[in-house]
């Protein structure tokens, strides 16, 4: 199956340029960028196999001697494409902050306690109905230096490939109702409403684990179309 | 239809997720040594520096490039003369606190394009960082390549900003190391593509 790849479906991504969030103002390109067919270079992609994901690689809470610290949560969803169809055996990889809103990263010294049972890494490849699934703990809120009094809604990033190299996307998946949404510039780098509401994942009863853990669902669209219209 | 999910910026904490190098308790998926033992074509590095606005180093940026073989073949499904070698052609690096990044490769060969042309020898590239609400697109070619003047793609770029797409070679201990240095803004701004 060939894939092509509109431009127009780009609208809903954040501009490059969004002074609110201003580390944006030195880092984003000034001149015009050049709109270019796109030719093989583009319309390829890695593939990763089997080999890219080990056995346990999705469950969060089982990469260190004890348990972690936190909401115990599974994460799971579907990849798709712009026609709806899944995206089958395409690498997911998350990380994430622990419950108190801590990242195990060097740089980050929000003085909240790291866990010694949490790395916040997981990795993970969807089936041939293009489903994955993670087991986690729900990440808190931490403060960043953008504005005064700046807080990140809860998140959890992820990364993803599909069919090509420009089907690239790195996102954040938020939780549903957060009241951090009104104040957060990467969050409202999306103007459109309706694309970020796509960002939150919605709680799902029906997926929950009684006694045991909540379920959030997010599905995610990659870009790509069939090169064959389909017959309506 | 299903409309798309938008990006949000990779953030500044991604390393240990995505680029762990064994500073961190996790195994990485994607390295910066794309060659393998069984790939033909002449081995070469790939390195430069990311540098923000104020001509300072960003060392918290994350690359990826993508590169068919030497015989111009992706390891890709949608490229239907699959290569003969494990070669897959994907890497990842992290900038270090200099902003350097740097990738062991081997040189791709010509890339079928548009309307039965070939492209000159390029590989794509894709940068991701804190500050950066999407990932940039742009194109390293090779200096020593003389169909990088038909190049359809580098022929739309106005004459006087393709320099900033060609990578000049150098040679150590007999390997070639072909220089790109990736600037997001300023006179010498680096060419990016809408695609």
């Amino acid at each position: 199956m060939t894939f092509f790849f509109p431009t127009e479906s780009l609208r809903a991504f954040p501009p490059r340029l969004y002074p609110d969030y201003k580390s944006t103002v030195k880092r984003s390109p000034t001149k015009p960028l050049i709109i270019i067919p796109h030719t093989l270079s583009e319309l390829t992609g890695p593939v990763y196999g089997q080999d890219a994901v080990q056995p346990g690689d999705e469950d969060l809470t089982q990469q260190h001697a004890g348990e972690p610290i936190g909401e115990r949560i599974i994460v799971h969803g579907r990849v798709l494409d712009e026609d709806g169809r899944p995206v089958p055996n395409t690498l997911v990889e998350i990380w994430q902050a622990n419950a108190c809103g801590r990242y195990i990263h060097v740089v980050d010294q929000h003085p909240a306690p790291l866990d010694p049972n949490f790395t916040g890494a997981g990795r993970a490849k969807t089936d041939e109905t293009g489903y994955y699934k993670f087991i986690t703990v729900k990440p808190g809120p931490y403060p960043w230096g953008n504005h005064y009094n700046a807080w990140r809604p809860c998140h959890i990033h992820f990364s993803l490939f599909g069919h090509a190299f420009i089907s690239r996307l790195v996102t954040q998946m938020y939780f549903p109702g957060d009241p951090l949404f009104p104040f957060d510039p990467i969050f409202n780098s999306v103007a459109d409403e309706r694309a970020r509401d796509r960002m939150i994942s919605s709680f799902d009863l029906e997926a929950t684990i009684p006694e045991w853990a909540l379920a959030f669902r997010f599905d995610i669209v990659l870009r790509g179309r069939n090169q064959t219209p389909m017959e309506s | 239809m299903a409309e798309i999910t938008p990006s949000q910026t990779v953030g500044p904490y991604f390393a240990y997720g995505l680029t762990p190098r064994g500073k961190y308790d996790w195994k990485d998926t994607f390295g910066t040594d794309l060659v393998t033992p069984d790939a033909s074509g002449e081995r070469i590095r790939i390195e430069g520096r990311v540098l923000d606005g104020d001509g300072l180093p960003i060392n918290d940026c994350m690359i990826e490039i993508w590169q068919a073989d030497a015989q111009g073949r992706y390891a890709s499904p949608a490229d239907p003369r699959r290569p003969n070698a494990a070669f897959r052609g994907f890497g990842r690096a992290g900038t270090d606190a200099e902003g350097r990044y740097g990738f062991d490769t081997i040189k791709p060969g010509p890339v079928p394009g548009l309307e039965g042309n070939m492209q000159a020898p390029h590989v794509v590239l894709a940068v991701f960082a804190r500050g950066m609400l999407r990932q940039s697109y742009t194109r390293i070619y090779f200096a020593d390549e003389a169909a990088n003047a038909d190049d359809a793609i580098l022929t739309l770029v106005p004459p006087e900003r393709r320099a900033t797409l060609v990578a000049p070679k150098t040679m150590a201990q007999g390997r070639a190391i072909y220089t790109f240095d990736i600037r997001m803004q300023g006179e010498a701004e680096t060419v990016f593509f809408e695609v």
